[in-house]
C-alpha cells in the first residue's frame, strides 16, 4: 500500500518494560489517525533485519535483558547508524537509550559496549532516580513522564540534550540535562509511557517519517483533550 | 534498650493497639511499638506453635490465598493464627499477634499462616524459618517497589531456601519453576493448570512473544486445575478428582483455591480429610476487595483489586464483562505506585464491546487516555471517587456492576459503599 509506515520495535521480548508498548501503540494509532497504514515489525535477537523501516522504537529492560541483546545490537549497529544518518526518526527509552551511547559501565566496573549513535556514556550509580519528572525542550515544550534508573548518563561534547530538568533527576541528577538528540533520534529516560502524554513528540516522529518517505505531511485533527487533562494532573503530583 | 519481660511487652503492646484503634489509626503502630521494645517478640511468640509457621508470598493473590488456606486448615480442625488485615509485613504480624495472644504472651493456635510481600518475607525468614511456604507467582509490580522482576524472584528464592519442610510452587510461573530446580527435590511440591487453561493466565513474558520458560518441562503437580465453568471447578488433588461449585468468581481466584488446597494437603499429609477439604473450598469467599461481592440497590457490585499489569490482565481475562457495567478507578498514592506506565502494559480490548461506563480516581485521565488508545468507549471521566461512584450506581440501576480499583481507591470505595450497603469490616 502506498501510505504505509513501517514501524520497528527493537527487542520487544527482552527490552520491553514499564509501558514501552505504550510508545509503540501510540505511534501506531496516531499514524492511523493521521491517515497512514502502520505496519509493525518486531525485531528480536537473531531475526532478519527488515528491509525497509520508517520509524524505530526501543525500550528498557532488566539487566538480564540487556545481556541477551548486547551482542545482537552490536551486530545490527551498522544498519542502525545508516538509518539514523539518513534521518530516520527513532525513540529510545531507558536501557536502549543507554546502549545507543558509547558504553555503560556497571557499578562493579563491567563495561557494556554501546553502538555510539549518541555521544554519551553511562555509569552505574549508587542509587535509583525514581519519580515523576518534568523537563523543558525548545522543540517539544514541557515533556512529562516518570523516570526510574540507576545509570547516570553524561553527554559528550558533540551531544545535544533533549530537555532541561524542571522537576526530577534527569540524565544523572547533577547537570540538569535529560535525554539526548542526534539528527532525528531521540533518547530519554522517561517512561509514563512517554508518547501518550506527550503527543507532540509522537506526531513529530510520524511527521519526520512521512516527510522523508512521501515528501509531505498533512496532520489530521486528533482529540487530545484526555492527554492534556492527564498532563495537568501529572504536573500536580508529588515526585 | 533493657530487656522487658514478655508479659509486660504484651500488655503494653495491647494498650498501644487499643489506643491506636481509638484514634482510628492503622494496624502498624502497635506492631512498631512491640518491634522497638522487643526485637525477638514475633519469633519467640510464633515458636510456641506446634505445627510452626506457613508463609505465603508472590506478586498477586496473597491475601485471597491466605484467607483460603486459613479456612481450609480450620475445616480440618486446626486452630490457626493469621495476619488477617493484609498488612503483609513484619510489623503487621506483630500487630496481629497482639490481638490474639493472652496477657501472659501465650498464643493458643496450632499453626500460623502469614502473608508477606516478597521484600518483607526475606527479612522475616531470617528470624522465623517457616516450616511451609507457598509461592504463587512473580509478576512485574510497580517498579518503585522492588526494582526488577528477576530480583523479586531472587527474594522468593531466599524464602524457599529458608523453608524447613516443604515449598509449594506454581509450576506455571517460569521464574518460580526455574528457582525450584535448585532446591532439593524432596522439599518441593507443585500445583498447576491443565494445558487447556494456560491461555487464561497471560504472563508478562508471553505478552510480547517472549517465553521465560524456554520450554522447560513441567514437573508433576500435587494438584491441577483441570476445568472451569463459571464458578464450578474441576481439579485433581493427589489421585482424586473433584468438582466443586465455589463462591469465587474469576479463574485466577479459583486457581488460588487450588494452590491453597495443594499446600493444605501437604501440611496434613495422611491426616487430610479430602471430603472436608472440598466442603471448605466450596464455602470460601474472596478476601475484601478481591472479587468481593456487595449488593447495591438489589444488584451485585463487585470490587476487583488491580495492583500491577499481571493482576489487571488476569482480572480482565477472568471476568466476562458482558451483561455488567464496568468502572475503573486508578489512584497513584504511594501504596498504589506513582508510575502510570503499568497501565500501558495491559490490553483492554476485552472491554471494547461494552465500553467502560465510568473512569475515576486521581489518575482518571491517564486511565481514560489509555482506553482511548485501545479505542474503548468511555462514558464519564471524573477524578472524584465519591461523585463517580454515585453516578455509576445511578446510571445502572438494573445491571450488575464491576469496579476495577487500585489499592487506595478500593479502600475509599469500600468506605463510601459502607454508607449505603453492608460492607464487612476489616479488622
Amino acid at each position: 500500500m502506498k501510505n504505509e509506515l513501517h514501524i520497528l520495535q527493537l527487542y520487544p521480548r527482552d527490552m520491553n518494560i514499564y509501558g514501552d508498548w505504550g510508545n509503540v501503540l501510540t505511534v501506531m494509532r496516531r499514524a492511523e489517525w493521521h491517515g497512514f497504514t502502520p505496519v509493525l515489525h518486531e525485531y528480536n535477537p537473531g531475526d532478519a533485519f527488515p528491509e525497509y523501516i520508517d520509524i524505530v522504537i526501543g525500550g528498557g529492560g532488566q539487566d538480564a535483558g540487556q545481556d541477551v541483546i548486547q551482542t545482537d545490537l552490536l551486530k545490527i549497529s551498522p544498519k542502525l547508524h545508516e538509518l539514523a544518518n539518513s534521518d530516520t526518526p527513532m525513540l529510545l527509552i531507558c536501557g536502549l537509550y543507554q546502549l545507543f551511547g558509547r558504553f555503560f559501565k556497571t557499578k562493579d566496573g563491567h563495561e557494556i559496549k554501546g553502538i555510539g549513535i549518541f555521544d554519551l556514556e553511562t555509569h552505574g550509580g549508587p542509587e535509583r532516580m525514581i519519580g515523576n519528572i518534568v523537563t523543558s525542550s525548545d522543540e517539544f515544550g514541557e515533556i512529562i513522564g516518570y523516570e526510574n534508573h540507576s545509570g547516570q548518563t553524561f553527554l559528550g561534547e558533540s551531544a545535544i540534550s533533549l530537555g532541561k530538568v524542571i522537576k526530577g533527576a534527569g540524565n544523572n541528577g547533577q547537570d540538569e540535562y535529560e535525554g539526548a538528540r542526534y539528527r532525528h533520534v531521540i533518547g530519554s529516560y522517561l517512561h509514563g509511557s512517554l508518547l501518550p502524554k506527550n503527543p507532540v513528540m509522537a506526531d513529530w516522529l510520524i511527521e519526520k517519517a512521512a516527510i522523508k518517505k512521501f515528501g509531505e505531511f498533512t496532520p489530521q485533527q486528533i482529540d487530545d483533550r484526555l492527554a492534556l487533562a492527564a498532563r495537568k494532573v501529572a504536573l500536580s503530583r508529588p515526585r | 534498650m533493657m530487656d522487658m519481660p514478655k508479659p509486660l511487652v504484651t500488655l503494653l503492646g495491647k494498650a498501644v493497639k487499643t489506643a491506636a484503634a481509638l484514634r482510628g489509626g492503622g494496624s502498624a503502630l502497635p506492631g512498631l511499638f512491640v518491634e522497638r521494645i522487643d526485637k525477638d517478640y514475633v519469633r519467640s511468640t510464633l515458636s510456641q506453635l506446634p505445627q510452626g509457621v506457613v508463609l505465603i508470598s508472590g506478586t498477586n493473590g496473597k491475601t485471597t490465598t491466605t484467607k483460603m488456606v486459613v479456612e481450609l486448615l480450620e475445616g480440618q480442625g486446626l486452630k490457626v493464627f493469621t495476619n488477617r488485615t493484609g498488612s503483609n509485613f513484619t510489623r503487621g504480624v506483630a500487630a496481629a499477634l497482639l490481638g490474639d495472644v493472652s496477657l501472659s504472651g501465650k498464643l493458643t493456635a496450632d499453626i500460623a499462616v502469614l502473608e508477606l510481600d516478597e521484600a518483607h518475607a526475606v527479612h522475616f525468614v531470617k528470624s522465623v524459618r517457616p516450616s511451609y511456604s507457598l509461592l504463587l507467582n512473580v509478576m512485574r509490580d510497580q517498579l518503585d517497589r522492588f526494582g526488577e522482576i528477576d530480583k523479586t524472584a531472587q527474594l522468593l528464592q531466599a524464602v524457599a531456601e529458608a523453608t524447613t519442610n516443604r515449598v509449594v510452587i506454581n509450576r506455571e510461573d517460569p521464574r518460580l519453576l526455574s528457582l525450584s530446580l535448585s532446591l532439593p527435590s524432596e522439599k518441593v511440591s507443585y500445583f498447576g493448570l491443565d494445558e487447556s487453561l494456560t491461555h487464561l493466565f497471560p504472563s508478562d513474558d508471553a505478552m510480547r512473544g517472549g517465553d521465560a520458560a524456554n520450554g522447560m518441562p513441567k514437573p508433576d503437580a500435587v494438584a491441577v486445575l483441570e476445568a472451569v465453568d463459571g464458578q464450578t471447578a474441576t481439579f485433581r488433588l493427589g489421585d482424586k478428582q473433584s468438582t466443586a461449585t465455589l463462591q469465587l468468581d474469576g479463574v485466577y481466584n479459583i486457581y488460588n483455591a487450588v494452590a491453597a488446597a495443594s499446600l493444605v494437603s501437604k501440611i496434613l499429609g495422611d491426616k487430610l480429610d479430602h471430603d472436608k477439604l472440598v466442603t471448605s473450598l466450596a464455602n470460601v469467599t474472596p478476601a475484601f476487595g478481591r472479587g468481593e461481592k456487595l449488593t447495591v440497590g438489589g444488584q451485585p457490585l463487585e470490587l476487583v483489586l488491580v495492583k500491577n499489569p499481571g493482576g489487571f490482565r488476569l482480572g480482565l481475562t477472568s471476568f466476562d464483562p458482558a451483561g455488567w457495567a464496568t468502572m475503573i478507578t486508578i489512584n497513584d498514592n504511594y501504596a498504589d505506585g506513582r508510575d502510570m506506565s503499568w497501565l500501558w502494559d495491559v490490553e483492554f480490548d476485552s472491554l471494547k464491546s461494552g465500553g467502560v461506563s465510568h473512569v475515576s480516581g486521581i489518575r482518571a485521565y491517564d486511565m481514560a487516555l489509555r482506553l482511548q488508545y485501545d479505542e474503548v468507549a468511555v462514558g464519564s471521566v471524573e477524578p472524584s471517587l465519591t461523585k463517580s461512584l454515585h453516578s455509576f450506581i445511578e446510571a445502572h440501576p438494573d445491571t450488575p456492576k464491576r469496579i476495577y480499583c487500585t489499592y487506595t481507591a478500593m479502600l475509599a470505595l469500600r468506605r463510601e459503599l459502607s454508607k449505603i450497603t453492608k460492607v464487612s469490616k476489616v479488622s
